[in-house]
């Protein structure tokens, strides 16, 4: 495993020196991401490699689940102490709209692909709003438990199955927002797929697919750490439930517990970076040098060995390879993998920003009846 | 010293209060009252109201705290148990009260064992070092509380409360809360609410303790005037032995858990039985020394100087066998003229001269012994002795009593 | 007695404030100091010295908890009715709006859309309109993005026009000549305009917008074009102070241009020689027989929903400086068109979870009493080296995180927990039907109960300390059963510590919000979960603030109302 670790440093140490030269920057740059495995793959994918180059010392802050609240009253407090920030792209919409993450201009601010292409193709739609910089694709999925799985039974492979009660016995773990939840709803009440945010913005569509979700309120255990499904797949007291795909891939592959994806209308998301506004000179220019060397092709592909997290960029899934110490391939856990992609579900960020508010209201109100 | 407690050791009966309205003639059968409590009664009229009969009490298990403690008393006597601290007095007054179980032996009242019969159904009154008296309560309240509880009508209640407060000029407090009292108020109090239930037997356990002197001496006044009033019998606790003195009928002194003497205060203070409690008891000059000769109750004692004096023997007797002769200080005479013919003298040189107004006190050496003290009595034709003088002191051979050494 | 009062004598000793009094009652005039001046005031000047002195002394921690303390939360609360977002970013569109009849279900007319145009533009230059568009979306879902989109496409309006302008000559894009034109040549000069950009700019960006930017708006051309002269210093103070260039070097954006377009509709420039008259007059002629921008037109284009009335309806409530929606909102009412109305059934929450907050609060504050109270008598009356053990056993759960301690309850209480496990294998409950204790009420209170009982047990231990045991045993002694003895005079004494248990265990209940989020479901959960909800995803720190001062206020009134029936006095803590 270590000689993997130092291979993989060498390699990565290898194709970046040639492409930046070193700079002469300040000395520490503070990184805030989510903790956990996730940082972990990002120390060893980015920073491990990044302050090898530099010398930049690197502090970790796991505070990205309160990032937008945290960035928005440091910047009432005009201190702001962070340097790049790991954010979901609806968090990244969320703090651009607030002035609170500096715009970016992706052809000028990230490394081109190794053939010439622009990031901005590269990158392609991904690129949502004007300060996200994009590092991973994630999607929302379900896992099961197989023992779980009624005798003489085909294993849940529908959306539709979650609210199939009957054939599938067993409570259910759905996050406790509406997001996601009242799209499958939607989607098993027989709304076109295409439609369901058309839907899902007038008062009746929202009645509609909490409607849905009354079938199964009882049997629901609703969740708010992504730890949680993970946990209650793995204690036996569900029988299916929404997480994060690598949470899944955690449960399934490294602790080997008798769980399976179901890769059916998983919603795919974004998480990626923002820079927060108003840095002085020298922070900005370290933040983004740090991202220009985090945000390449071969960066990307190197962090998804460490999680099953699929690369933001069209030139990274090619170089995509075995996970680093479990040795198994990584390109079939990948969300972004066609097998496992055939249908997905796009979440709708415009849309999300508009009516969260709204319908989180809604939502929370109906839970509580 | 005025031995004033000595006015109250005939019996209490004939000194019922009828003027506070204090029915304690109920004395007798033994019945059980309605709410369980034992009446106390003694059955057949003897004098044994409470009994200790062989009691042991250990709280570890390897030390005895109380050793072999016998004890009875008659009703209405006012009993002391006095000692230093650690003595064992106040375990046994909490065993009397039933807050501790005698590890071995028999505790009776009225003739009935108590052992058994949980505190609350004792029927003792009871003051405390700290008068423990209820802060959340007002002094009414407090003094209702056991009538209460003794489910007695609130009509007879406040009567009962109201006759209390007055007996120890109170009555215009009963609305104030405890915090609210001086000291010497809450101690009037306590007592109050020890006697609002007309238990017979009372105990207190130091609870003058906190005052400071004036107030404590009109108290033990007050206390023992009002035992006597009410005819009740009074286990009261004190390591003060003047207190103890002046208020009690009998004085047990404790010490190293067992009874050393129990006697009234005029014998203890005069004919105390053993060092301990000639030592404990007021004060005291002692001279060591060795039996030479026995003469009938009085000896000669060969001092460790080689001077020879006649002592009385209390808990001595062979000749050769050591000894602590013990003597008050008011006993001793220099005035040559005054004493018998033919008696023993010591040599002295006087090494201070104390006056203290009524008395003078005056420091020797004798013996060997450098703080050899003499009281006189500061009269017209009194001699004052000036430091370094020489004198012959000497003294009744009754006055000086051979104890264990 | 360490007392003040001595009750024998009933007299209190005497205190600088009886000197005072007496200085005061003495009738036949003041009362002298030996240095002549009246004893009155020397007194009052030797105590104002011992008071300053004090407050020197308790001066680093007043100025502490002011700074960290009570002034966050004043601003907090401030926030609650705060809303000048509005009129700070929309200043000409709530002015334009101020006529505006919502009930006619019409979009607002020309005029306002032509004074959104100028907000709009500066408030897309500045990247504060989709700060706004969140704030509006709070109230009305579809802001956000009707304001974003907006934002990016108000460059545009009025683009025909701009081109037939800059056709007349290259001049018209040329920094230097516009900087001449706009400021006069060497003529009087309107400070009053530039002063009230700049207040308009602070008030836009919160940032300092004084200074000086090399340019001072002429009188003479501010009269024959306003508007025009209006924009462009606008256009100069964003340019020299937020941007950091010359004014003189940089070309005027769009909204300046469009600006002078509608000027030059109206005005008379017949009497102008100032610089650029040539090109202003030459520009009015080829401008002449032009359509006239329609920014309602241009606005529609953007997005259909500028012409939904009930968007202009929001803006119109949203633009006084101070409002009670997020109060409104806050006890499940909203802004109608008639004044405050109840929200939507579909959308009430917030009562309810005030209701639920209070009514678990006094639930888990109950728990913890009577489990509380026999650990505290027993601690109490335990000889000290026992006490202590037990003490540590009390004090443990502080030591470990408050994650893993309700993590650890999940792990007893969940279906196929410790407990459920044991009872199936007890077979007291079938397999099947395992009980459901966590996510839910019980589970709530189970684990909060566990988390505060220390607060409610180390005020108890305190006060139960100091009851003497002798207590007990004059009780017993008088006659009282050993119930009686506890319940008339230990239980009275020990009521101090219950209520300073039940006060710090209410308040730290009643705010409390990580454990009902990990064991409460659904019907577990406290009013404070929306509250972290609305202040760290929402970020709709208005309601959150107007959430947070309700609770305040009831944890006030209770405070209130407990002072009043037991007296606050009643409490101690040892």
């Amino acid at each position: 495993m270590k000689l993997t670790k130092l291979t993989a440093l060498a390699v990565t140490t290898a194709l970046v020196a040639p492409a930046v030269s070193a700079q002469d920057m300040a000395d520490e740059m503070t990184i805030v991401s989510w903790g956990g495995a996730y940082s972990r793959s990002q120390q060893k994918a980015y920073h491990e490699p990044y302050m090898e180059k530099t010398g930049v010392k690197i502090i970790n802050d796991e505070s990205s689940n309160e990032a937008v609240a945290k960035l928005r009253a440091m910047n009432e407090a005009g201190n702001v102490t962070w340097d790049v920030v790991d954010v979901v792209a609806a968090d990244a919409l969320r703090l651009c709209d607030e002035g609170l993450a500096m715009e970016i201009d992706p052809d000028e601010m990230l490394a081109a692909a190794p053939d010439g292409t622009s990031a901005e193709e590269d990158f392609g739609e991904l690129l949502v709003g004007d300060c996200f910089i994009p590092q991973i694709v994630y999607s929302t999925t379900f896992g099961y438990r197989t023992d779980m799985v009624p005798e003489g039974v085909e294993p849940p492979n529908d959306i539709c199955d979650v609210w199939d009660l009957e054939t599938y016995p067993g409570k259910r773990s759905l996050e406790k927002r509406p997001i996601n939840n009242m799209e499958w709803a939607l989607l098993c009440d027989g709304v076109a797929k295409d439609e369901v945010y058309d839907v899902l913005a007038t008062p009746e569509g929202q009645e509609q697919a909490l409607a849905k979700l009354d079938e199964i309120k009882d049997d629901v255990i609703w969740w708010s750490a992504g730890a949680d499904t993970p946990q209650l797949l793995a204690d036996g007291e569900i029988f299916m439930g929404s997480t994060y795909n690598g949470r899944l891939f955690s449960v399934i592959e490294e602790q080997d517990q008798p769980v399976a994806m179901m890769w059916d209308a998983q919603v795919f998301d974004l998480d990626g970076w923002i820079i927060p506004a108003g840095l002085p000179e020298d922070r900005l220019n370290r933040a983004l040098d740090y991202i220009m060397f985090a945000t390449d092709t071969q960066r990307l592909a190197d962090q998804a060995a460490w999680i099953s997290y699929g690369p933001a960029r069209k030139s990274s899934a090619p170089l995509v390879g075995k996970h680093a110490e479990l040795g198994i391939d990584m390109a079939p856990h990948m969300p972004t993998d066609p097998a496992n992609a055939q249908n997905t579900f796009l979440y709708n960020y415009e849309f999300w920003a508009d009516y969260r508010d709204d319908i989180d209201a809604k939502f929370q109100a109906w839970l509580a009846k | 010293m005025s031995l004033r407690a000595m006015n109250h050791r005939n019996p209490v009966a004939t000194h019922q209060n009828l003027r506070l309205g204090f029915d304690i003639k109920r004395r007798r059968p033994l019945r059980k009252k309605h709410n369980g409590e034992i009446a106390l009664a003694a059955p057949n009229g003897n004098d044994a109201f409470v009994e200790f009969e062989r009691v042991q009490k250990s709280y570890d298990g390897e030390t005895l705290v109380v050793k072999d403690l016998n004890l009875t008393m008659p009703k209405g006597e006012f009993l002391t148990m006095l000692g230093p601290s650690g003595s064992g007095k106040t375990t046994c007054l909490m065993m009397l009260a039933g807050f501790e179980t005698a590890t071995h032996g028999d505790i009776r009242l009225d003739g009935v064992s108590i052992n058994n019969i949980p505190p609350h159904k004792r029927g003792i009154g009871m003051v405390f070092q700290n008068y423990a008296l209820f802060p959340h309560m007002t002094i009414a309240e407090n003094l209702s509380f056991p009538l209460e509880v003794r489910n007695i009508g609130k009509s007879d209640r406040e009567e009962k409360v109201k006759r209390a407060l007055d007996m120890v000029e109170m009555g215009d407090f009963g609305g104030r809360r405890p915090a609210q009292l001086s000291g010497g108020q809450q101690q009037r109090v306590a007592l109050a609410r020890a006697l609002v239930f007309e238990p017979e037997l009372v105990l207190m356990d130091e609870p003058l303790g906190a005052l400071d002197k004036q107030l404590r001496e009109k108290m033990q006044f007050e206390i023992t005037d009002l035992a006597h009033r009410l005819g009740i019998t009074v286990v009261y606790v004190t390591h003060d032995q003047t207190e103890a003195l002046t208020m009690s009928d009998r004085v047990a002194v404790f010490n190293d858990g067992r009874i050393q003497q129990l006697d009234p205060p005029d014998v203890l203070y005069e004919e105390p039985k053993n060092s301990f409690v000639a030592q404990f008891i007021g004060e005291n000059n002692t001279l060591e020394g060795t039996i030479k000769e026995v003469n009938g109750d009085i000896g000669l004692i060969q001092l460790d100087d080689g001077g020879l004096i006649d002592a009385k023997l209390i808990n001595v007797s062979k000749p050769g066998e050591r000894t602590r002769v013990s003597i008050r200080p008011e006993r001793v005479e220099f005035n040559r003229d005054r004493l018998q013919e033919g008696v023993h003298t010591l040599k002295a040189e006087v090494l201070e001269f104390i006056y203290m107004g009524d008395i003078f006190r005056t420091r020797l050496r004798v013996a060997g012994n450098d703080e050899f003290i003499i009281k006189t009595r500061n009269a017209p034709d009194q001699v004052r002795l000036q430091p370094g003088q020489q004198i012959e002191i000497g003294w009744l051979p009754q006055d000086c009593r051979a104890l264990d050494a | 007695m360490s007392d003040v009062t001595d009750a024998t004598t009933g007299k209190r000793a005497p205190t600088p404030d009886d000197a005072l009094r007496i200085a005061d009652s003495k009738q036949g005039g003041p009362v002298l100091a030996a240095d002549g001046t009246p004893l009155k005031r020397s007194l009052a000047r030797a105590l104002r010295v011992q008071k300053l002195r004090a407050l020197a002394l308790i001066a680093p921690l007043l100025i502490f908890v002011l700074l960290t303390f009570i002034m966050p939360i004043a601003d907090m609360l401030f926030r609650s009715v705060e809303n000048s977002i509005v009129s700070n970013t929309l200043p000409y569109t709530t002015e334009a709006l101020a006529d505006w009849e919502p009930d006619t279900g019409e979009a607002p007319g020309e005029e306002v859309f032509q004074a959104l145009y100028y907000d709009m533009f500066l408030a897309a230059e500045a990247k504060e309109h989709t700060t706004l568009g969140s704030r509006l979306n709070y109230e009305n879902s579809g802001i956000s993005s009707l304001f974003r989109g907006s934002g990016r496409s108000v460059d545009d309006v009025g683009e025909d026009q701009i081109d037939m302008l800059e056709d007349q000559g290259e001049h018209w894009e040329d920094p230097a000549f516009w900087y001449a034109m706009m400021s006069g040549d060497g003529g009087a000069t309107d400070e009053g305009i530039l002063q009230q950009q700049r207040q308009r700019l602070a008030n836009l960006t919160s940032d300092n917008f004084g200074g000086e930017i090399g340019f001072i708006p002429g009188a003479e051309i501010a009269g024959i074009l306003p508007r025009t002269v209006r924009a462009y210093t606008a256009f100069a103070l964003f340019t020299a102070i937020a941007d950091e260039d010359v004014v003189a070097e940089e070309e005027p954006w769009e909204a300046v241009k469009v600006a002078l377009i509608e000027d030059l509709r109206t005005t008379d420039l017949s009497g102008y020689s100032g610089p650029g008259a040539a090109e202003l007059q030459e520009a009015q002629g080829a401008l002449a027989d032009a359509e006239p921008i329609s920014y309602r037109t241009a606005f529609e284009g953007m997005d259909k929903d500028w012409a939904d009335s009930d968007v202009w309806r929001t803006i119109k409530i949203y633009s006084p400086a101070y409002t009670t929606g997020y109060f409104l909102n806050a006890i499940d009412m909203q802004k109608g068109p008639d004044g405050p109305e109840a929200r939507p059934e579909n959308q009430q929450i917030y009562i309810m979870l005030f209701k639920r907050t209070l009514f678990m609060s006094l639930m888990i504050t109950g728990s913890c009493i009577l489990l509380g109270y026999p650990v505290a008598w027993i601690l109490a009356n335990l000889p000290a080296r026992s006490a202590n053990m037990l003490m540590i056993l009390v004090l443990l759960p502080f030591w470990t995180s408050l994650l893993v301690r309700t993590s650890a309850w999940k792990v007893m209480l969940q279906q196929q927990g410790v407990i459920n496990d044991t009872l199936v294998w007890l077979g007291l409950v079938a397999d099947e039907s395992r009980l459901v204790m966590i996510n839910n009420q019980f589970g709530t209170i189970v684990a909060m109960t566990h988390i505060l009982l220390p607060f409610m047990i180390l005020p108890m231990y305190s006060v139960m300390q100091t009851i003497n045991p002798t207590y007990l045993r004059a009780a017993k002694s008088l006659g009282a059963t050993n119930w009686t003895a506890f319940w008339r005079v230990y239980f009275p004494q020990s009521v101090p510590g219950i209520g300073a248990g039940s006060i710090l265990v209410f308040i730290l209940a009643i705010g409390y919000y990580i454990t009902p989020e990990i064991v409460g479901g659904t019907t577990g959960t406290f009013i404070s979960n929306r509250i972290a909800y609305h202040i760290s995803s929402s970020l709709n720190w208005g309601l959150a603030a107007a959430l947070g001062s309700i609770l305040l206020a009831v944890v006030l009134i209770l405070y209130w109302a407990y002072d009043k029936i037991v007296g606050i006095d009643n409490v101690k803590l040892g």
